[in-house]
């Protein structure tokens, strides 16, 4: 656990020292915020009938989206990907720890380090300016944190499948931007997953992509009440022990065939 | 005019300190201290046309950094700084037209070509015309012996094949010029040999002036006839080798085979270095002691086998110029 | 100048082939590009089903600037690649061997690699805009056609100047700054609306400052025969996409400027 730990706090530490990318990061994130915004407000400007979601609440969803915008998968962990292209990930089995834990470990650092260092600032000026609304309770709030916790683990745990993936497909960028922009869309990110069409919702509902953003930001709004949030949490963790399961499985198999190829 | 002019050359590198700590990585967010490494301080030096120049010094020196403003591929911070009459970095067409380069420590080779469509690739980017092209190829072939190995693609070479297709391409358009950044470095005994005799012919044969850096000394005494030392971005040494030895020491050293184990050589200027066995190391300084008088002193007092007299190794020489440079 | 193009066709040879060498890779590398602006148009799609229409603007119309983003930036895209991986290239010292070569740059860089995984994109950006084209129903003239054309090609200058000047940004950070793809990938979403949707100090960045607007919105405009947005005058649509060329110049300016900063890397 110890090692774990040391390698989250390292990690950490190295992703911290990119103060530019964090900048900018926040600047991008902030302006997509905004023309995200104006494209709904456009929207919601003409439509006469109800919908799903009130515009004040698609604006606190965006925000709390663009804040959050990290978590989301965007890219297998960099420095895997060298190791395993280059072939030095076989060095990876002569460390004492368990290779799975390992990169779910970086995966963990790689996509909560930015989250922590731009959500504050980002919702604070959503929140003064932008008319982001605060949590419609106390209880609401802990829900949404509690949630946004196990979305990190399933962010984790989709990062670190992919990762693996790429032991077969070398140059493989093609099954991982596919995946990410499946995980991108049906998270809530692009789109609030309310907003999408009424026939879709019942597989939205079954995906585990509703658990990344989808999931917290309705407790946050209050959509869920917290009392009802245990099967919304329980959809989170069983679809993160299930892609761990095949993460560990897939990574068993391919260290052996990588053995056997390596000689 | 020398064919390579340097003055007053100066590069700084920005390098951003990083705290330790968490704490510390997150205080950098906000304020980041930068600072410069000062890679070239004030080097000059002038190379004519046919020489070849050894450039050595201990790593981190600035010989990489010397190689590459010279290449035109960083731009000094300060001085002068030409090559056949250009400056590299503001005519660089026309100056890497006429320059070789070879970093021993990447290829510039394409990684998952075979060896001859890199050479085709170079050809064409460099304009080189179909029959010189031709003629040089032969010849590079022949002598750097490339023929079983060119249509192997680059990622599948042994580091000594390499380096000599490295070679080879950094020769295709007939340059005048040749800069060699550790060409040997990692080399066995024998790929090391193949390629210091081929410089040597290089240089014979077409005239090419060769600025070498390395941190093998036997490259040095084969192939240099002047040696510059760097050290902490400083020219410290510009000369000949035996210039270089003078300068650091005019020490010799007299190994001498005894019939029996023991036995003093307590006197004046001359130390033990170290005993193996029958074998006795001891250096003297020729000026003091002349070396015809220590030998026959010796030989009266003790029962001598065989002895003999030599330079200070090079590596011994440069050992105690760099433990010079203020660190 | 035919020596260029030998050496590009050279170049190009190469790249397919180490692209081939990965089949099976580059296949679904294809199929995801098309996929992913698939779920990009269902995105869309979804939004018009909720809402209905912007006002003023029918679905062939929105589809034509659909068509002309998704047409241009997929040509940018496939010719900028050794710009857009410049980063990992100057990471890795390469850039050292492109400086060591008697060519200009900017064709060493196009050629390192023609990122065909992009045609995908293109091919649905060029349906939607046929689509658009022939919905609609407006006065053709050799102008019109002109100016479409002008546009597209003005598209794949402005995305080319953007990709550029992030590869610039990498001469003074080795910090991978991924984030900069969202402004080209963001940029091509936000242009795939009129305008005239956006806050008027967003119209004013799209048209002024990165000038995303001048290559589609006010094209399209000039092609549909409506009037200039406030405070511009009509003529300005017509010469709008010359915009992006200066964008262009702009940034490979900035591009030779970062050149003359580059410190490669230590050994
Ligand atoms: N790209 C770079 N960025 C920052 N510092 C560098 C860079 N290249 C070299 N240095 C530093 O400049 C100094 C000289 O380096 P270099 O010229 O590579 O030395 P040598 O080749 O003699 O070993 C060293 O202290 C090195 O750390
Ligand atoms: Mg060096």
């Amino acid at each position: 656990m110890k090692a774990y730990a040391a390698i989250l706090s390292a990690r950490f530490r190295t992703l911290l020292q990119y103060r530019a990318a964090a900048l900018a990061g926040l600047a991008c994130q902030v302006f997509f915020g905004l023309v995200r915004v104006a494209i709904y407000g456009a929207f919601y400007a003409l439509s006469s009938g109800p919908q799903p979601m009130c515009f004040a609440e698609v604006v606190t969803y965006i925000w709390l989206g663009q804040g959050l915008l990290r978590m989301i998968p965007m890219s297998v962990d960099g420095e895997v990907r060298a190791m395993i292209q280059s072939g030095s990930v076989a060095y990876e089995l002569t460390r004492p720890l368990d290779l799975y834990g390992l990169w779910f470990t970086r995966s963990v650092a790689g996509l909560s380090a930015p989250v922590l260092l731009r959500c504050l600032p980002l919702f604070l000026f959503a929140g003064i300016f932008m008319g982001m609304q605060p949590p419609s309770s106390w209880e609401a709030a802990l829900a949404c944190a509690a949630a946004t916790c196990c979305g990190l683990l399933l962010s984790a745990a989709m990062v670190t499948l992919l990762t693996i993936t790429l032991l077969w497909t070398v140059a493989g960028d093609g099954i991982t931007r596919l995946a990410l922009i499946t995980v991108w869309t049906f998270s809530g990110i692009v789109m609030p997953l309310p907003l999408f069409p009424e026939w879709l919702q019942p597989v939205l509902k079954i995906l585990p992509f509703r658990g990344l953003m989808d999931t917290p930001f309705r407790l946050y709004l209050g959509h869920i009440p917290p009392g009802e949030a245990l099967p919304f949490f329980l959809h989170q963790l069983a679809w993160t022990l299930a892609l761990v399961a095949l993460g560990r499985w897939l990574l068993s198999r391919g260290m052996r065939r990588l053995v056997v190829q390596g000689g | 005019m020398p064919q390579i002019v340097v003055e007053g050359l100066g590069k700084q590198y920005r390098v951003a300190e990083r705290k330790a700590g968490t704490l510390g990585a997150l205080g950098g967010l906000f304020r980041r201290n930068y600072c410069m490494v000062d890679a070239l301080k004030g080097v000059s030096f002038n190379i004519e046309r046919g020489e070849v120049v050894g450039y050595i010094g201990p790593n981190g020196a600035g010989k990489s950094t010397t190689v590459k403003v010279l290449a035109g591929i960083l731009v000094p911070d300060a001085g002068r700084c030409e090559v056949n009459g250009r400056v590299p970095w503001r005519e660089r067409i026309e100056h890497v037209r006429r320059i070789g380069v070879v970093f021993g420590q990447r290829t510039q080779l394409w990684w998952d070509l075979p060896v001859i469509e890199s050479f085709e690739l170079l050809r064409d980017i460099y304009r080189v015309e179909e029959a010189a092209y031709r003629k040089t190829l032969d010849e590079l072939v022949t002598r750097l012996n490339l023929g079983a190995i060119l249509d192997t693609p680059v990622r599948q070479l042994s580091l000594g094949q390499r380096m000599r297709c490295d070679l080879a391409a950094s020769l295709l358009h007939a340059p005048e010029l040749l800069f060699l950044d550790e060409p040997t470095i990692g080399l066995d005994a024998v790929a090391k040999l193949a390629v210091r005799d081929f410089l040597r012919e290089l240089n014979h044969a077409h005239g090419v002036t060769v600025l070498l850096t390395t941190h093998d000394m036997d490259d040095i005494e084969a192939l240099c006839s002047r040696v510059m030392v760097i050290g902490e971005g400083r020219i410290l040494s510009d000369g000949t080798l035996d210039g270089l030895r003078a300068q650091v020491s005019s020490e010799r050293r007299l190994i001498v085979d005894l019939e029996r184990e023991n036995g003093s050589f307590e006197q004046d200027g001359v130390t033990v270095e170290r005993r193996e066995g029958h074998r006795v190391f001891l250096r003297f300084d020729p000026r003091k002691v002349p070396a015809a008088e220590l030998i026959g002193r010796i030989a009266s007092r003790h029962a001598v086998r065989d002895l003999f007299v030599e330079n200070l190794p090079i590596e011994e020489i440069i050992r105690r110029l760099y433990e010079r440079i203020p660190a | 100048m035919s020596n260029a193009l030998r050496l590009y066709r050279r170049f190009l040879g190469i790249s397919l082939r180490a692209q081939m060498e990965y089949r099976a890779s580059f296949l679904m590398q294809s199929l995801g590009n098309f996929l992913i602006t698939g779920v990009e148009f269902l995105l869309i799609w979804a939004l018009y089903d909720r809402f209905g229409q912007v006002p003023g603007w029918s679905l062939a119309e929105v589809a034509l600037l659909y068509g002309l983003v998704n047409t241009s930036f997929p040509i940018a895209e496939v010719l900028s690649y050794g710009f857009d991986a410049f980063g990992s290239t100057v990471k890795a010292g390469e850039f050292d061997r492109v400086l060591l070569r008697p060519r200009s740059l900017v064709l060493q860089l196009i050629g390192q690699r023609l990122a065909l995984k992009n045609v995908g994109r293109f091919l649905q950006g060029l349906a939607v805009l046929s689509f658009a084209l022939s919905g609609l129903s407006f006065d053709w003239s050799a102008a019109k056609v002109l100016l479409i054309l002008l546009a597209l090609v003005g598209g794949v200058a402005l995305f080319f100047g953007l990709i550029v000047l992030q590869a610039t940004l990498a001469f003074w950070t080795t910090e991978s700054l991924e984030v900069m793809n969202t402004m080209t990938y963001g940029g091509a979403e936000t242009a795939q609306f009129p305008l005239s949707i956006y806050p008027a100090w967003l119209r004013t960045f799209f048209i002024f400052v990165v000038p995303l607007g001048c290559v589609t919105y006010l094209p399209v405009l000039a092609v549909l025969d409506r009037p200039a947005p406030a405070g511009l005058p009509d003529a300005a649509l017509l010469f709008a996409p010359g915009v992006a060329f200066v964008f262009l110049a702009v940034a490979l300016r900035a591009f030779q400027f970062g050149v003359g900063h580059y410190t490669s890397t230590g050994s």
